[in-house]
């Protein structure tokens, strides 16, 4: 039923993910080229892009060539022609995560870029319109990042409106 | 009160500070980078290696020609919170941004701080139109890391409950399609219909919104008694009823003028988009989640998928109500073939127990304690789920450390990346076929915000 997962470019570090996905490990230098590799080999489309901030979970286990960093930029290929997924974790950096934008191969990844920088202040090169979407436009700081303390800073709020 | 020493020119700037978004906003073409309004206009799509054709692009046009305004938020076409910000020549619209984020609660971060057990009443408030299908997305990316198995019953209720649910759903997009196109009665029909199933999920479930009724190891409750009498009802009557609504609007002059090649869209452009559900279907390509990446049961049910020719906004209508009797077929085999047996898994780390063994038993009381207070532990690991929703995949990426709560939920929320496609559907449209797009990409707020 499921067709056996593709291979990835020799370089690249890959392990095999839960339920029949390939993950794929490239460095930041690596990650636009091997994208673009999987979307010369017929992954369609760009399903999802996310990422996690492990600040307390730098020791995750990972293959032993990767080098772990607090923020991982997550994206997920998909192929339809082959009806496979592929899951490409991208160490993005400590304390400046920086990864290249997808848009010019995959457009549609421009609103989930756009949120990730807004929730992680992930800097995604080359990217069009790199501007928050989510949270209001003065709001301070990441909300997802793991150093934001939900419940304990009081809500922002623009200044009270004047009379009108 | 009006403080008549502030003037009407302040109150307008003060207003205008109050409600800016910024940056977030569509700018003037003087302000825009050329790759961006590329972008805005969907002329990357167009040609191949999404280099920006200049053709598409009216880089000339100075911004004193044309006028840029807002739709919404609070628009009663935008289905809720969507602000369109368009910049139109005349009748005809030239750009388009969706400004997004007025329904943000910060349920992925909320998510963080709940345990497994109650995550599931987090995510059922996403996509407030599909509940079901939103935990079991999420309730399939728990069962995989933690490695367990559903019984086949609970498979067969879930692969029910979600069809119940996708007609549901698709039924209210008719509605409220069928009022932004001056159908009233449609509005009224749609939602009469809908009732049906409501009433079967408080039956069920003993809600009708926010069901929290797939939960991590199985459903929350076994189908009631006489069920088969309920989905027998259910079944006939919205099926007879769809071709009610085909006397109503498909041959309709007024609706079909309305729909029929408007805002088309190619596979090429869906497929970059990244679209899914109707309206990837709607350009031809047959891509459905349940048939191409089975989950569940998919695979033992027959049913079509059904695509479209155009990828215009009566395609995706067509896609829509034709889906709602593929649904049907499908829970008349659920009907048919529905299993016996547990309707949750029995392991008593993630399954509470039933509540007449709690008087009666230690270790029972002891799980009980242990899961409404702790949780249970989820190994580490990451994992995405993908399931179909009536707007396309929802996927669920989740990430565990090994403790009672997700370190990370991520939903791909369907909604929110075919937003996207507003940008290149509207351009060049009509102002009043802007309407007509927002309902057939079908955006719920709840989902695109999270």
């Amino acid at each position: 039923m499921i067709a056996p997962p593709p291979l990835a470019p020799p370089g690249v570090v890959t392990s095999d993910g839960l339920a029949a996905d390939l993950c794929c490990f490239p460095t930041r230098e690596q990650y636009f080229a091997l994208v673009e590799s999987f979307k010369v080999d017929g992954f369609e489309m760009c399903v999802d892009v996310t990422a996690v901030d492990y600040l307390e979970h730098f020791d995750r286990p990972l293959p032993d060539a990767v080098v772990a960093s607090r923020f991982e930029v997550v994206t997920n290929l998909l192929s339809l022609s082959k009806k496979q997924r592929v899951r490409i974790r991208v160490q993005a950096g400590n304390e400046a995560p920086e990864v290249d934008s997808l848009f010019a191969l995959y457009p549609g990844t421009e609103a989930l870029e756009r949120e990730v920088f807004d929730m992680f202040g992930v800097i995604f090169t080359n990217h069009p319109d790199l501007t928050r979407i989510l949270m209001p436009e003065d709001w301070e700081g990441h909300p997802l990042r793991k150093d934001y303390g939900s419940g304990r800073v009081p809500v922002q709020f623009k200044e009270a409106p004047g009379p009108r | 009160m009006i403080d008549p020493t502030i003037r009407t020119a302040e109150r307008v700037e003060l207003l205008v500070a109050e409600t800016s978004e910024g940056a977030q906003e569509l700018k003037r073409r003087g302000d825009t980078r050329s790759d961006e309004l590329g972008r805005e206009v969907g002329a990357v799509l167009r040609v191949q290696g999404l280099n920006i054709d200049p053709n598409s692009v009216d880089f000339d046009r100075r911004d004193d020609e044309t006028m840029i305004i807002n739709m919404g938020p609070s628009h009663p076409s935008t289905h809720g919170v969507l602000r369109l910000m368009l910049e139109l020549d005349g009748e005809f619209v030239l750009r388009t941004k969706p400004v997004i984020g007025y329904l943000h609660t910060g349920m992925e971060k909320t998510a963080e701080e709940l345990s497994y057990v109650q995550g599931a009443t987090n995510v059922t408030r996403m996509d407030y139109l599909s509940p079901v299908i939103n935990e079991l997305s999420y309730s399939m990316a728990v069962e995989k890391l933690l490695g367990i198995e559903v019984p086949e019953r609970a498979v067969w209720i879930r692969m029910m409950m979600s069809e119940l649910n996708r007609v549901s759903s698709h039924l209210v997009w008719m509605a409220t399609n069928g009022m932004d196109l001056g159908s009233t009665s449609m509005m009224i029909y749609g939602l009469r219909e809908r009732e049906l199933i409501l009433a079967f999920f408080e039956k069920t479930a003993g809600l009708r919104m926010n069901l929290n009724y797939v939960r991590p190891g199985g459903v929350a409750a076994d189908l009631p008694d006489g069920w088969q009498d309920d989905i027998q009802v259910i079944c006939d009557t919205i099926y007879e009823r769809t071709f009610e609504y085909d006397q109503l609007l498909t041959g309709q002059p007024i609706f079909r003028q309305r729909l029929i090649g408007v805002a088309p869209i190619t596979a090429e452009e869906a497929l970059a988009l990244s679209l899914t559900g109707p309206l990837l279907r709607s350009t031809g390509v047959a891509w459905d989640l349940r048939r191409a990446m089975p989950y569940l049961a998919y695979d033992q049910v027959e049913f079509d998928v059904i695509v479209g020719t155009y990828g215009d906004n009566f395609d995706r209508y067509a896609i829509r109500l034709n889906e709602i009797r593929e649904s049907l077929r499908i829970v008349r085999q659920c009907l048919d073939m529905m299993p016996s047996g547990d309707y949750r898994s029995q392991d008593p780390k993630v399954t509470p127990p039933p509540r007449a063994r709690i008087g009666e038993s230690m270790e029972a009381l002891i799980h009980h304690f242990k899961l409404f207070t702790e949780g249970f532990h989820v190994p580490v690991g990451e994992v995405y789920s993908a399931v179909e929703s009536p707007r396309g995949e929802i996927g669920c990426y989740l990430v565990s450390d090994g403790g009672p709560k997700p370190y990370r939920l991520h939903v791909r929320g369907p909604s929110f990346v075919n937003l996207q496609a507003v940008s290149l559907l509207m351009r060049g449209g009509s102002m009043s076929d802007t309407i007509t797009v927002i309902s057939t990409i079908d955006p719920i707020m709840g989902e695109v915000d999270r």
